[in-house]
């Protein structure tokens, strides 16, 4: 959040200090902002729990110790229900089987689910919002360009959808459609359309009166291509940083409406179920809950700190 | 400023037919059968129908518009017969009228049920928002004082944990520490219910002899009653008292963490961006302690995001206490809402959806006319 530490120029003290013969290469755009990116901490922060998070969800059959969905009983020898943690190089005795984040009541692996689950929540989150983002950008940057009362009837729509508490209205969704976890992740998707199509409509309406867009449609270009070519890519910088910050919401509700039952299959690997299934046994074995709540944490942690420093990197009202 | 007033309460209005279109419509796109989603799936067809008729649920829809079981079906015939008597119609001279239907399950008024429901809610809420200001703007506050202090890199990690655990889990945590690891101590704590067995609040009609009353003002008292950490503190009702705000405090605290993480943050981003304008520089150079810089110069403009950011957030509250209610076994607005849409009760889902929404709607009115308010720079014209 804060700004980098360079040394300022006496002269100009808005310019930094940039010794004229030590710069060979040209700017590079891409370099530019991947370096203002990484001199965010809290951006590298995000960075580094989304990578360990995306190996977890790829290696997921490598590093988890039993198959998440199948019930140990009459498996493995001395495995009990709802058993707590028991890793024998932390001193839990060898005869015991060994369960890092113990055993869940259907006597199943909660590591192993845990580490299932990041696939279930990373996917989910990145499939709802890229959903919203291209749908909510369609009807935002078309409201903006075409303005009037196109504008007027597609922005008033979708002001309806954000009165809605959006969990409950994905759970309306949810119900209506058919419970399940594809109609969970288009149901998270509806209710984020409007928060990126507002984005959308005033990066367009920023950008439509700029002299580039004028230099364009002298030149003859046609209003879809000023659109396609000229506008859309220059409303881009805010749509990822809302999308970032957007899918650690969406793993939240992906996980809230799982918890609340509504997403069909109980016994798929997904954080959220998990707690909604086992909530009762809270008091006699919290560690069942405590596993996927932290899984969800962090994955939101990392979404959030990401989407913050690409906000901080990216918009050039805040830096320099 | 009136003018702005007005016009804003002018474009209020499509919103909320909008909404009210919308919520109808997804009350019914709901599957099933409502019929024998009520009275069982052994109820006879001749029950049925005529259960059908009884709530006008065999009517149209909307003006040629029809839904057989689960197929919808549009008759462009029906359309002049139906434009002004159909389902959706009725429902509006019933809302004009002040009448928000029977619940189909619990056959009771849905009005009967909010008098029951809603205090639940809204005591949860407030004491939620109470708790993200009042300990949210001190934190942002001191941050951005002490900027870059392990007081401010502490409280901004743990800000960053708030927004990102969720509800249902912190409530959860919450309740394991306080109603089992500090058992028997002094600061163990409810984690289900609004009141202990054996505990009960007097109502006020009953308090104040008052048990004639009957129409609206009784409606009134009884839902004053239903707000128990009020009802209790007027009427004297000491130990209950204690005992309503005792079940209150951890599902506040778990529906507030995340309000609380988002305030703290504005405030502090806020008031950094404040302290560093030219008048305060002013202020600072004319020998002002401080003190007197960062709270009358600083915070009194600094406090104006952060109002926005309370009122959006009181609606996102509402998506929250649908889980906080869940996971404290507590019978409020959110709860009865969840489970009137997996129940298929339409008249429940309209009613409360609806009200969520206007409250929603009302309240970003309110935050939007404060701000002209609070400041002058925004003299809407």
């Amino acid at each position: 959040m804060t700004a980098p530490d360079t040394p300022l120029s006496p002269l100009n003290p808005l310019v930094p200090t940039a010794d004229p013969l030590a710069r060979t290469k040209p700017a590079s755009l891409w370099r530019d902002t991947l370096g203002s990116i990484l001199r965010q901490r809290s951006a590298v922060v995000g960075l580094v729990i989304l990578l360990f998070l995306v190996l977890v969800a790829i290696f997921a059959p490598v590093i988890a110790t039993h198959d998440p969905n199948q019930s140990l009983l009459g498996k493995e020898q001395g495995v009990e229900k709802r058993e707590g943690s028991c890793i024998h190089a932390l001193g839990c005795p060898a005869d015991k089987p060994q369960h890092y984040f113990g055993t869940d009541g259907n006597f199943r692996d909660v590591f192993s689910r845990v580490v299932y689950g990041t696939r279930t929540s990373l996917t989910i989150g990145f499939a709802a919002i890229a959903f919203a983002i291209v749908v909510g950008s369609l009807i935002g940057a078309f409201a903006g360009f075409v303005g009037g009362w196109t504008d007027n009837v597609l922005m008033r729509l979708m002001d309806v959808i954000l009165a809605f508490p959006s969990l409950l209205l994905a759970i309306a969704i949810v119900t209506a459609a058919g419970r399940s976890l594809v109609n969970a992740l288009l149901a998270i998707g509806i209710v984020s359309v409007p928060i990126y199509a507002r984005v959308a409509r005033s990066a367009v309406l920023a950008t439509r009166e700029s002299d580039f867009v004028t230099a364009s449609r002298a030149l003859g270009e046609s209003s879809l291509g000023i659109l396609a070519r000229r506008i859309l890519p220059n409303s881009l910088t805010p749509l990822i940083v809302q999308g970032t910050l957007g899918i650690g919401g969406a793993v939240l509700e992906i996980a809230a409406l799982a918890f609340v039952g509504v997403t069909g299959d109980l016994s798929n690997a997904e954080w959220g179920s998990m707690i909604g299934f086992e909530r009762n046994q809270l008091f006699t074995a919290p560690h069942i809950i405590l596993a996927p709540g932290l899984a969800i944490t962090l994955t939101v942690l990392g979404f959030n700190l990401l989407g913050d420093g690409l906000r901080d990197a990216l918009d050039p009202r805040l830096n320099r | 400023m009136a003018r702005f007033i007005v016009r804003r309460l002018l474009v209020t209005i499509p919103v909320l037919l909008g909404i009210v279109f919308v919520v109808f419509i997804l009350a019914r796109v709901v599957p099933g059968d409502p019929c024998r989603a009520v009275l069982g799936e052994r109820a006879t067809d001749a029950v049925c129908d005529a259960f059908i008729v009884r709530y006008g649920l065999d009517k149209a829809i909307a003006p040629g518009l029809y839904k057989a079981g689960s197929s919808w079906e549009f008759r462009v015939a029906d359309v002049p017969a139906t434009i002004v008597d159909n389902q959706f119609t009725s429902y509006l001279g019933q809302l004009a009228a002040g009448d928000l239907g029977t619940s189909i399950k619990h056959s009771r008024p849905v009005t009967r049920l909010l008098v029951e429901r809603l205090p639940t809610t809204i005591e949860l809420t407030l004491l939620a928002m109470l708790f993200a200001t009042v300990v949210g703007i001190p934190i942002g506050l001191l941050s951005a004082v002490r900027r870059n202090s392990p007081v401010d890199v502490g409280s901004m990690i743990v800000a960053n944990l708030g927004v990102s655990m969720p509800v249902f889990v912190l409530g959860l945590v919450l309740a394991y520490v306080f109603a089992i690891v500090l058992k028997d101590t002094p600061l163990s704590l409810p984690p289900s219910g609004r009141l202990s067995s054996g505990v009960e609040v007097r109502p006020l009609v009953e308090v104040w002899g008052l048990e004639g009353l009957q129409g609206l003002p009784r409606g009134i008292l009884d839902f004053l009653s239903g707000i128990y950490t009020f009802s209790a503190l007027i009427t004297g009702q000491w130990g209950a008292w204690v005992d309503a705000l005792r079940h209150l405090i951890l599902p506040a605290i778990a529906l507030g963490t995340i309000p609380l993480a988002i305030i703290a943050r504005i405030t502090r981003s806020s008031l950094l961006e404040v302290l560093g304008q030219d008048y305060v520089r002013t202020a600072r150079a004319k020998g002002l302690k401080e003190r007197a810089v960062v709270l009358r110069h600083g915070t009194r403009n600094a406090l104006l995001p952060v109002v926005t950011i309370i009122g959006l957030q009181l609606g996102l509250l509402l998506s929250g206490a649908v889980l906080t209610e869940t996971v404290f076994n507590l019978a409020g607005v959110g709860r009865t809402l969840f489970e009137a849409i997996t129940g298929r009760d339409y008249v429940v889902i309209q009613s409360f959806t609806l009200l969520i929404a206007v409250t929603y709607v009302l309240v970003n009115l309110i935050v939007d006319v404060s701000y002209g308010y609070l400041d002058p720079r925004i003299r809407y014209r």
